[in-house]
């Protein structure tokens, strides 16, 4: 297990081994999202109070999952290289970085849209919205400093540093933001309580959810290659790989 | 020369070292209130940008006193909270660029503690201050009475976490060029609890709710802060000179 590990945290050997993983993997993704979103899109019953509105929810709530797990994904992977100087993490927390930004846009404009025909309103100072808004802040701030700095290395440390300090903060973040909103505003209509759904309503969403996981898991894995071969570019084995033609 | 003799002399026992940990924290924290009192313009320029953006809510909005009371204590701390992040630039690049940044790094004494230092004469010169000339402001917004005390207490309390909480971005950003606007962005989103917490606690003694849970609140974020950021902005220090 420790070999293993050890073994992929090596950038030539890193992208050996995924090239075995990436091929399930993006099958994975397709599969499950091209079922899930039919099967969610056109199958499941209509919400007997949102009508067809409701089917937002099978982008929604899969890109607010991994809005958050990849900011805490990516402080993890910044504690890993902070710690053991393992470059391949801050690759990896560098490529999914946008993608996780991306996803916090995703939640929140869906969120947006589907608060039309349910709320009446494209935007409500609503607990969730406000601290999903902070994310997307946050994440820009980690990119945002990682591109100021105009040594690679230091870039990749300040950015580590403030994914671990985010992480710390979006939990406080979230209890504050709650207390806000229990506070100066009369809960006018919530997303927090959700009626209970039916099987056929959230079997799909269940699949939503792991196409969104493959799917992320995939692209970081796929950028993360291209990457090595970026960063690596002056190495013997990438040269002799060029060579190769692959 | 105390360098010297420390060369020279056995090895100091443990008392002797915190003694001159306590020594060299009182000498940072004594030179930079020296640094900044000698350029009185950086300590009054947050409090005028705090007063002159107060200025401009009444002028923007509407004079009337009914609603800049209902707006006034969310403003003074939004205005208070922007005075303190201007200032946050200045803690530590005066000091990357003439060098004596790196002889903190250098020192035998932990960088966390020394940076600490810092940001407790970043805090007495500009958090205090500001939180002492709130409750002036706060008559010109029209402030329900009875809150003032409770205004002043949350800013001098809510400050020291800013000024920690920005010391981190200070640190991250010092080695970038013009990182003025980029440390607003890393640090407002991060600075939000405080804000509610401090803004709440003020409309809590307007409203007669309970002010004491949010100002321990605020305590709770500040012992939090004063735990975790020293050793996030030494580490952010080391990055920031080294990479």
């Amino acid at each position: 297990m420790w070999a293993f590990l050890h073994k992929l945290g090596s950038p030539r050997s890193f992208y050996a081994i995924t090239e075995r993983w990436l091929p399930p993997l993006w099958l994975a993704a397709v599969a499950l999202i091209l079922v899930g979103g039919v099967w969610g899109l056109a199958f499941a019953p209509a919400d007997y109070q949102q009508g067809n509105s409701f089917r937002i929810i099978y982008v929604h709530v899969p890109a607010a999952f991994l809005a958050q797990s990849i900011f805490v994904t990516m402080a993890v992977a910044g504690l890993v290289f902070m710690v053991w100087k393992i470059k391949l993490a801050d690759m990896a927390a560098a490529m999914m970085a946008p993608l996780g930004a991306g996803m916090t846009f995703v939640a929140l404009f869906s969120g947006a849209v589907w608060g039309v025909p349910t709320w009446g309103t494209w935007w409500q100072w609503d607990a969730r919205l406000t601290s999903m808004l902070i994310l997307l802040f946050l994440y820009i701030g980690v990119i945002a400093l990682r591109g100021a700095f105009a040594s690679r290395d230091g870039g990749a440390r300040a950015a580590s540093v403030l994914a671990m300090v985010g992480v710390i903060n979006i939990p406080i973040i979230k209890f504050s933001v709650d207390w806000w909103y229990t506070l100066h505003q009369t809960a006018s209509f919530s997303i927090t309580e959700k009626p209970a759904m039916p099987a056929s309503m959230w079997l799909p969403l269940l699949l939503m959810v792991l196409g969104f996981y493959a799917f992320f898991i995939a692209v970081t894995l796929t950028r993360t290659r291209s990457e090595i071969l970026r960063r690596e570019s002056s190495k013997r084995w990438v040269r002799e790989l060029i060579e190769e033609g692959h | 020369m105390s360098k010297a003799e420390s060369r020279t002399a056995p090895l100091p026992e443990a008392g002797e070292a915190s003694v001159g940990l306590a020594i060299a924290w009182r000498a940072t924290l004594h030179r930079d209130l020296m640094l900044r009192l000698r350029r009185p313009g950086e300590v009054l320029n947050p409090l005028a940008f705090f007063a002159l953006v107060i200025t401009l809510f009444p002028i923007g909005i509407s004079p009337a006193a009914s609603l800049l009371a209902t707006i006034a204590p969310g403003l003074l701390w939004v205005a208070a909270l922007l005075a303190a992040l201007l200032s946050l630039d200045g803690v530590f690049r005066d000091d990357a660029e003439d060098g004596s940044l790196e002889q903190l790094l250098l020192s035998p004494q932990p960088l966390s503690v020394l940076a600490l230092a810092k940001v407790a004469a970043h805090w007495l010169l500009t958090g205090l201050p500001l939180a002492l000339m709130a409750p002036l402001l706060g008559v010109m917004l029209s402030l329900p009475a009875g809150s003032y005390g409770v205004l002043a207490l949350s800013l001098a309390l809510g400050s020291a976490s800013l000024s920690l909480i920005g010391a981190i971005g200070a640190a991250l950003t010092v080695g970038v060029a013009r990182g003025g606007v980029l440390l607003s962005l890393l640090v407002l989103p991060l600075y939000i609890p405080v804000l509610v917490f401090g803004a709440g606690a003020v409309q809590a003694a307007i409203q007669g709710g309970n002010v004491a849970a949010h100002l321990a609140i605020l305590g709770a974020l500040l012992a939090a802060a004063l735990i975790f950021s020293p050793f996030a902005i030494a580490a952010a220090l080391r990055i920031s000179l080294n990479g």
